[in-house]
């Protein structure tokens, strides 16, 4: 299938659309030992902590609420796993779904990326507040969206398909060259 | 801007994440067919616009999507405690120091 060209632009931060990415949702009781073995045998990572993401090679896995995961892969891979989770857990309580299409992902990063997230986010964004694996679901001007910190000044944030446009051009707004504010 | 910690987030968020849901601790009955109309208008319409300190129900829409119960001075807006959906309610008494 053909893909349109990614959109990026570069101002005060970096702001990326990713494409194509593999989305699996997963619902259960996320301390019990049928999911983290799942999890672990569907990306190689561990169950993250309440507002943290785990990142490895093959993946992310996304802390969304107090009994739901999201899986971040490849786009093509997503159905599989989804499939690989229901196998291994069945007969538990649980939901393992690809819902790839739903959501659109985007990448922000460079030395303004902290005050684009700032300006439409009531987090805190400071270093010592937010780094690394740390993530959060909120909300940016008027849309819910999740964000997580891949690395200094590296972020990824998803939001609904529906409103993708709307957020990328938000945060090239927000990015735009002469905005900072030069809190962080 | 009200200042709300999500039980299940384990963080205290600006008021903008989340969703007011009305007064806690309101019990369906057993058994609603064998309600008297003014049973049931009193579980469906009836609340007690509480001054002072309030139990209800908010839920973290742009976060963990979670409801949980909140305690709220009506007259202050001040939050006294919130806890887990399911959690018995804190009794005024440890939440503002005088008897109730």
């Amino acid at each position: 299938m053909a893909q349109a060209a990614l959109r990026r632009f570069s101002g005060e931060a970096l702001i990326e659309e990713a494409g194509p990415t593999g989305m699996v949702t997963l619902r259960g009781t996320l301390r019990s030992g049928a999911i983290l073995s799942a999890v672990q045998g569907a990306v190689g990572l561990r169950v993250p902590e309440v507002r943290r993401a785990e990142s490895g090679p093959r993946g992310s896995v996304l802390w969304m609420s107090p009994d739901e995961l999201m899986l971040i892969c490849e786009a093509g891979e997503a159905a599989g796993i989804a499939a690989g989770i229901t196998e291994r857990l069945a007969g538990e309580h649980f939901l393992a779904l690809d819902l790839s299409s739903a959501r659109s992902r985007f990448r922000i990063s460079g030395a303004g990326a902290r005050e684009v997230l700032a300006k439409g986010a009531p987090v805190d964004l400071a270093p010592r507040a937010f780094g690394p694996g740390d993530l959060r679901r909120t909300r940016l001007g008027s849309v819910a969206v999740a964000f997580w910190c891949t690395g200094p000044d590296m972020f990824e944030l998803i939001c609904f398909r529906s409103v993708a446009d709307h957020v990328y051009e938000w945060l090239c707004l927000a990015a735009r060259p002469g905005g900072r504010v030069h809190l962080y | 801007m009200l200042l709300i910690h999500c039980p299940y987030c384990d963080e205290t968020l600006p008021e903008l994440e989340f969703a007011h849901a009305g007064e806690a601790h309101v019990a369906r009955p057993e058994n609603p067919s064998a309600q008297s109309d003014a049973e049931w208008e009193e579980f469906l319409f009836i609340r007690r616009n509480v001054k002072g300190p309030h139990y209800e129900r908010w839920r973290h829409t742009h976060g963990c999507g979670r409801f949980f119960n909140a305690v709220r001075d009506t007259v202050s807006d001040r939050f006294l405690a919130t806890y887990p959906a399911g959690a018995p309610r804190p009794s005024l008494a440890s939440l503002t120091g005088e008897s109730e």
